[in-house]
């Protein structure tokens, strides 16, 4: 068992952020009956165990100036598809790579991985360089770049709010 | 085209330097300022103003998929006509938490996070009947990569 109810409500609570006060983790207990030590020590043991993967400062890329995000999709033959992910996740510049379910007719792609750079034109040129230090020359892929952010926030787990603040 | 507002020094840092590995202590600003060479209170500002300016959308946690609750990337090809209508309603799920229009015939694309897997197929169930457009699910099958943010230098 990775989480228990009070590690649900503690997320759950902090999903929208941190509070910029000077005692935030005092803050937060606050609301869920748990002590600033006690959300210190199970915010430790959420990212030990790795339910938390990283813990910070989360920036929006657009606003930053990094106005391209591309959206790679790749078609992969099923037998190359976990070498292929593996070696596109070490390029710097990709943030994100995963396997996703085909959906034929409509979506025939089931490797994504997310670029973000300051225009289209360097996304594009950072997706034909990776293909081929890939070797992926064989397969087919899109780009989908952003156009309009309807929405981006933490996750709520809607119904793990019971006992929330 | 708007012109991204140049960085200070001090932004930069605090932006690029603390992406991961936040301090878990008491007074977590107070232990940045000391790295920065400011004071609590003038890290707090910065935050704040970096915040308000968009360019942090908060301090906390990415958590793993799948280790706490459900998930799925979701697609539909809308209508152009209808986008700005289909992404309103689509936006005003609580279980919705990221939502872009992307240049390609299949343009809206969100993630959908519930408790269970139930709760996400039943989000998705409500979009397509409310908007009468198949929803693609397209869960996570393998992770290759942690995010553990972004190089302001790419």
């Amino acid at each position: 068992m990775l989480i228990d109810g009070s590690d649900e409500r503690l997320i759950a609570v902090i999903a929208d952020g941190l509070p910029l006060t000077a005692r935030p983790y005092a803050e937060i207990g606050a609301g869920i009956n748990l002590s600033e030590g006690q959300v210190l020590s199970r915010l430790r043991r959420l990212i030990g165990n790795g339910v938390i993967k990283r813990f910070g400062v989360i920036v929006h890329h657009r606003e930053l100036g990094y106005r391209a995000n591309g959206m790679v999709v790749w078609d992969i033959a099923d037998d190359r598809v976990q070498a292929a992910g593996t070696r596109l996740a070490q390029e710097d510049c990709v943030t994100l790579c995963y396997q996703r379910p085909r959906r034929l007719p409509d979506w025939p792609y089931n490797l994504f991985c997310m670029i973000h750079g300051q225009d289209r034109q360097t996304v594009l040129a950072e997706v034909v360089r990776i293909k081929r230090a890939a070797g992926l020359g064989a397969f087919n892929h899109d780009v989908l770049f952003s156009e309009r952010r309807f929405k981006q926030r933490g996750a709520r787990y809607v119904g793990l709010q019971r006992g929330a603040a | 085209m708007t012109v991204a507002t140049p960085l200070t020094e001090m932004e930069y840092h605090i932006l690029n330097d603390f992406q991961d590995g936040f301090p878990l202590e008491p007074r977590p600003y107070e232990r940045m300022g000391a790295a920065l060479g400011i004071e609590e209170d003038e890290v707090l500002g910065v935050l704040r103003d970096l915040r308000a300016r968009g360019m942090v959308s908060r301090v906390g946690p990415v958590i793993k998929p799948h280790t706490v609750g459900a998930s799925t990337l979701a697609a539909m090809q809308v209508p152009p006509d209808r986008l700005d209508a289909v992404a309103a309603l689509v936006s005003a799920r609580p279980e919705v938490n990221h939502n872009y229009e992307r240049a390609h015939a299949i343009n809206l694309w969100f993630v959908v996070t519930a408790a269970d897997q139930h709760g996400v197929a039943v989000v998705l169930a409500d979009i397509e009947a409310e908007t009468g457009i198949t929803v693609l699910d397209l869960p996570l099958v393998h992770a290759f990569h942690i995010d553990l943010g972004f190089q302001l230098k790419c």
